[in-house]
């Protein structure tokens, strides 16, 4: 078994090994998933909880349709605020265990957060999410839409353009990739690159072209501008004047580039329409791959997980 | 009350010890009687010092006493017993209290309750503005008229520069100190650890080390424009020890302090979300804790305060971004230090002794105390300084009972500590 832990929490802590298991039982589960009866029955008398502090529409789905074609049991928390008096995430871990849940799927506006509740409860949780630290899950559909259409991470080029500092896919699939093997280079404003990044083996450019320039995956991602403070970018209009990725951007990248993107885009922003509509733009696969993984995710940590094991 | 010191081997300034070697120590209430060979005292209380170190009680310029206001996190009668069993004999209190203390009325509560209660030497701090907010000066000669021992901003940075100028002119015709902690909250906002390789491992927000510089550069220019008595307290960085050394070769009247977690502990221990190690400054990298040592062993930094900033562990057992800033410090500062620079060669026991208590008093024209000679207040701590001990957070007498040194292994535990006539030993 390549994978035993109770948790999934980041990739930096797992090893390439992990990774590569994970991705391969999406693989199976992706098979699942293009069934016309897409109910498994591997996470039968479970209970999924699904606890996040923050506002969610896609990773939500994503995640209830993964428990849902495993046949778990689901329950919806969505806790609106952190605020002064708010039940610390150890103690909301205790009551949900001992209310029978088997998994947590956690999404939570402070970095480190799902690491603790891990350490605190007995059921496995999932990492939706953890202030700006990591998405890893989210990062894993990336990692198996690369490995899809390139079938290894060995010297690939993968550029990553926007917020770096303030993107916790972003930071997950800079872990994710480097680990991989692959060359991993990131572009954006100088306000909005995490400091010291360069000694973890990332290159930094401060413009597209560069970046770009021999790419075999660019990966651009949504600019919140919630995360970051008003003085890290000057406008909308002018941060798409230097860092939008169009046709015209992958010129100077390989023939067979392919372009990703988390989802939701904004249109015009960070990334053209057209090009999110184009062959190139595996955003569709993206989405698809986002469920296998996490039912893959939900399937391995089914041999620990479990509230009153 | 007369106590009688024999034994031990005396490491003080302005004391010689291979001229005095056998020296004994008389303390007659309160006082250092005398110092000679072979004193013999009929009804006196003999204490053996049993070969150990016997220094002048450590002088804390910078802790939180937490009362009043705070007084679920630490209060005098639990701030005396750390102090003591941690080799201080005096504390300065910080004046970020609640209320703060920024008015006469305040700094004479803090000398009535500490009267009553404390067994270690407790002086205030007058904050510098009122309420420590940064807007509008405190009656701050009143305040040292009824007894506070400097000025401080109590670790929030006065930005408003017009105003921070007139403090700095206007503690010129009260002689004391004005202790600045220098962070640019502009610059630091909010972040929780420094800012660096950490903040992209961990996806925490950093404060940048320029945050202190910045705050350093300016309040040397302004002593420098001025002519006050800067003290510079939690220096942390590289840039900031330089600049204050470059400050004194070229005159200016500063002097600066640190906290053994600067030395000790780098940004690293933040590791896996640690919160222990969550303090403010945050801590910083090797290349910083080197400067720090640098910057003790040539003078720069003139002394080693506690930067005891004791928080209840339900504020630490939490979210790190959730998480107070703080420290529990009174108690390891002593052993943290004497393992990390004097076992380790950097500083020598007097070098040592000067830091953590005979600096401090000069600073703060306390002219009885910092040293062990004839007419001086007998605060007086023996200490052993060759058996190990374990650092066990639990077992604290402060009520934050935690430490990110859990388990260390350190030497320099204080056996007894002397606070005038009142006489406290540990085992």
């Amino acid at each position: 078994m390549a994978y035993s832990r109770k948790d999934f929490i980041s990739l930096l802590d797992i090893d390439e090994e992990e990774i590569l298991y994970i991705l391969e039982t999406a693989e199976t589960m992706k098979y699942i998933l293009n069934q016309k009866n897409k109910k498994a029955p591997y996470l039968q008398g479970k209970s999924v909880i699904i606890l996040f502090y923050e506002k969610s529409v896609r990773a939500k789905l994503s995640y209830e349709l993964a428990a849902q074609y495993l046949s778990a049991d689901i329950v919806d928390i969505t806790v609106s605020k952190v605020s002064d008096q708010y039940e610390t995430i150890n103690d909301m871990g205790r009551t949900i265990e001992q209310m029978g849940g088997d998994f947590i799927i956690c999404r939570h506006p402070m970095s480190g957060s799902a690491k603790l509740l891990a350490e605190n409860v007995h059921a496995s949780v999932i990492n939706a999410g953890d202030g700006i630290n990591e998405d890893p899950s989210q990062s894993l559909l990336d990692l198996m839409t690369i490995k899809n259409q390139k079938g290894s991470f060995k010297g690939l080029k993968v550029a990553i353009i926007g917020d770096v500092a303030h993107s916790r896919v972003t930071r997950s699939n800079i872990w994710g990739l480097l680990k991989l093997g692959a060359e991993v280079c990131v572009a954006g404003p100088p306000t909005m690159i995490s400091s010291g990044i360069e000694e973890f083996g990332v290159k930094v450019h401060y413009n597209t072209k560069d970046a770009i320039k021999d790419a075999d995956v660019v990966m651009t991602m949504r600019l919140d501008t919630d995360r970051t403070s008003k003085s890290r970018f000057i406008s909308l209009d002018e941060y798409q004047s230097f860092f939008k990725i169009d046709e015209h951007s992958l010129l100077d990248a390989k023939k067979d580039v392919i372009v990703m993107h988390p989802g939701p885009a904004n249109r015009g922003i960070e990334i053209s329409s057209q090009l999110l509509d184009d062959k190139r733009c595996l955003l569709d696969d993206q989405i698809t791959n986002g469920v296998a993984v996490r039912m893959a995710l939900l399937y391995i940590l089914s041999n620990k997980a479990g509230a009153f094991l | 009350m007369k106590i009688l010191i024999k034994n031990g081997k005396i490491v003080s300034n302005e004391f010689d010890y291979e001229l005095n070697k056998n020296s004994d120590i008389y303390i007659k209430d309160g006082v250092i009687e005398d110092i000679a060979p072979n004193i013999d005292i009929e009804d006196a209380e003999i204490i053996d010092a049993g070969d150990n170190f016997i220094m002048p009680g450590c002088i804390d310029m910078y802790s939180k006493i937490c009362e009043s206001g705070y007084e679920n996190k630490d209060n005098i009668i639990t701030i005396s017993k750390s102090a003591t069993s941690g080799g201080f004999t005096t504390v300065i209190s910080a004046p970020n209290s609640q209320p703060v203390v920024d008015n006469k009325t305040v700094v004479e509560y803090v000398y009535t309750k500490t009267r009553e209660q404390a067994n270690v030497n407790i002086f205030p701090y007058g904050s510098m503005t009122k309420g420590c907010e940064g807007n509008e000066v405190a009656g701050i000669g009143e305040m040292i008229k009824a007894g506070a021992i400097g000025l401080s901003d109590g670790s929030y940075t006065i930005l408003d520069t017009e105003l921070i100028r007139n403090i700095f002119l206007y503690s010129k015709m009260l002689d004391v100190p004005v202790v600045t902690f220098c962070e640019d909250k502009n610059l630091a906002r909010n972040g929780v650890i420094n800012d660096g390789i950490m903040t992209t491992k961990m996806g925490l927000l950093g404060i940048p080390q320029i945050a202190e510089d910045i705050i350093v550069a300016r309040n040397l220019l302004l002593a420098q424009d001025t002519g006050a008595k800067l003290h510079i307290t939690h220096v942390t960085t590289k840039g900031a020890v330089a600049l204050i050394r470059h400050a004194k070769k070229s005159g200016i009247n500063v002097t600066a302090s640190t906290c053994p977690h600067y030395f000790t502990l780098s940004e690293k221990a933040v590791e896996g979300y640690n919160t222990f190690a969550k303090v403010s400054p945050p801590l910083r990298t090797e290349e910083d804790i080197q400067a720090i040592k640098d910057g003790l062993k040539d003078g720069t930094i003139d002394v080693i305060a506690t930067g005891h900033t004791p928080v209840s562990v339900e504020r630490k057992l939490t979210e790190f971004d959730n998480a107070a800033f703080g420290i529990s410090s009174l108690e390891i500062a002593f052993p943290v230090t004497f393992t990390e620079l004097v076992e380790n060669g950097v500083l020598s026991v007097n070098e040592f002794v000067e830091k953590l208590s005979y600096n401090p008093a000069k600073i703060l024209s306390l002219d009885k105390k910092g040293c062990i000679k004839k007419g001086n207040d007998a605060d007086i701590i023996i200490v052993d300084p060759k058996n190990d001990f374990k650092i066990y957070g639990e077992s604290f007498f402060s009520r934050a009972k935690y430490s990110p040194y859990d388990g260390k292994i350190v030497k320099g535990k204080t056996i007894v500590t002397i606070v005038k006539d009142k006489v406290f030993r540990f085992g």
